[in-house]
């Protein structure tokens, strides 16, 4: 285990990115969607995460950075330099079984299949209902409230819901 | 700057500016959309947009004096720096015509960016890769709208059919190429555009077609934006983009 000359390792790293959650899905964090890809310790102590962007304009990526940089100091790091890595591009493949649940709780409907497999990615497959189960939904717009998610209806409960789009 | 340096450069501002001033005019329709759940997708599309450009315009700092930023770049250069194609600085035009300018535009993108996943350039990759994936949900976005307003009333199809016959002259402008391009080519980093354009072309027939629209035909062709040659629609868009940081040079949020 490497240790600061402050308290922190990188175990506690991995700990504090695990408490930056994010604002528009409020029951995941940023390690749980995939967007840290590296926690190390540089030169002279530096803390170095590396991050990769979910979406190109996602607006959170800068407010991650602040949050991630304002935790680990408030918690003993003298530095903090973040990183951002392109390749390999984040995918909605990354997200745990558990991670989808936590979505499918929240009421987002989780990805479904893999973005990898282009199948997956344009198939007309119907959306399973995060609250009602059902698959009589229908599509309302792929861009939801976010550019992450699509909007859809089910005709079941008639409740419109958000899905997480593979990606 | 080394040449490759310099090639390397221009061919990042053109991937930029294209995104740039395509999401700057998708940003006015915020607001005006003509449904609720439109107005959000046009405007998160400008997003993923500008998002792409601010990536391209980073990487181009790299190969500039030190002090350069993204923001340097999209707010301090004039209309004659700018160098991207001239469709994307039309103006929106109804729903039907923003749809086709965007329907023209993503499935230039898709064949674009599908072939600099493969780049000898990692940053390039990278950012091609990414893009890639929000690119075809824009396709997948204008391709069922132009399919459903083809299909849709005589209005919407008149519309539609317009919005074809109108903006066809400006799509030759996408597979230009210059020497930025012949250097490029030579180490892998780009493709040659011309390898492209059957691709694009068929995918533009097989919508039309469902669309049951026309396939314009190739009378005039307006090119110039590589060159930095562009329609008057530019210098307008830069002066409502630009205005802040031109009026209040260095101001910060």
């Amino acid at each position: 285990m490497v240790t600061l000359n402050n308290t922190l390792t990188v175990e506690d790293v991995w700990g504090l990115l695990n408490q930056i959650i994010d604002p528009d899905i409020p029951v995941i964090n940023i390690v749980e969607l995939g967007l840290v890809r590296n926690v190390k310790i540089g030169t002279n102590n530096c803390i170095v995460v590396t991050l990769t962007p979910s979406y190109s304009g996602c607006p959170a990526m800068h407010v991650f950075k602040e949050e991630i940089t304002t935790l680990l100091k408030e918690n003993g790091a003298n530095a903090v330099e973040i990183v951002t890595t392109l390749l390999p591009a984040w995918s909605t493949d990354w997200l745990s079984a558990e991670t989808k649940a936590k979505l499918k709780h929240y009421g987002i409907a989780p990805p479904q299949g893999l973005a990898s497999d282009n199948k997956f990615l344009f198939s007309t497959k119907k959306i399973i209902c995060p609250r009602c189960e059902s698959n009589n939904t229908k599509l309302i717009s792929q861009f939801g409230s976010t550019a992450c998610k699509a909007l859809y209806k089910c005709d079941a409960c008639e409740e419109t819901f958000d899905y997480f789009k593979c990606h | 700057m080394n040449s490759t340096n310099n090639a390397l450069y221009n061919y990042c501002l053109r991937l930029a500016d294209n995104n740039l001033i395509l999401g700057q005019r998708l940003a006015e329709w915020c607001s005006q959309g003509p449904t609720l759940e439109e107005d959000l997708a046009l405007t998160n599309i400008s997003l993923d947009l500008i998002g792409q450009a601010e990536s391209f315009y980073e990487f181009a700092t790299t190969f500039t004096e030190a002090n350069c930023t993204a923001d340097d770049l999209a707010f301090l250069r004039s209309e004659r720096e700018f160098v991207n194609n001239v469709l994307v600085e039309q103006p929106n035009g109804d729903f039907a015509y923003t749809i086709m300018k965007q329907f023209l535009f993503s499935t230039f993108a898709k064949h674009l960016y599908t072939a600099l996943a493969n780049s000898s350039n990692q940053t390039i990759c990278g950012l091609a890769t990414k893009g890639l994936k929000e690119v075809n949900y824009h396709y997948m976005h204008s391709s069922q709208w132009l399919i459903r307003l083809g299909n849709g009333t005589d209005k919407s199809k008149e519309k539609i059919q317009f919005a074809a016959n109108d903006l066809w002259c400006f799509t030759k402008d996408m597979f230009e190429m210059n020497s930025v391009d012949t250097l490029l080519i030579e180490q892998n980093i780009t493709i040659n555009l011309s390898t492209i354009y059957t691709p694009w072309k068929n995918d533009i027939e097989q919508v039309f077609k469902i669309a049951t629209i026309d396939l314009p035909t190739d009378t005039n062709k307006i090119i110039g934006g590589i060159k930095g040659i562009h329609t008057e629609h530019l210098g307008h868009i830069l002066c409502e983009m630009q205005y802040l940081q031109r009026a209040h040079p260095g101001a910060k949020w």
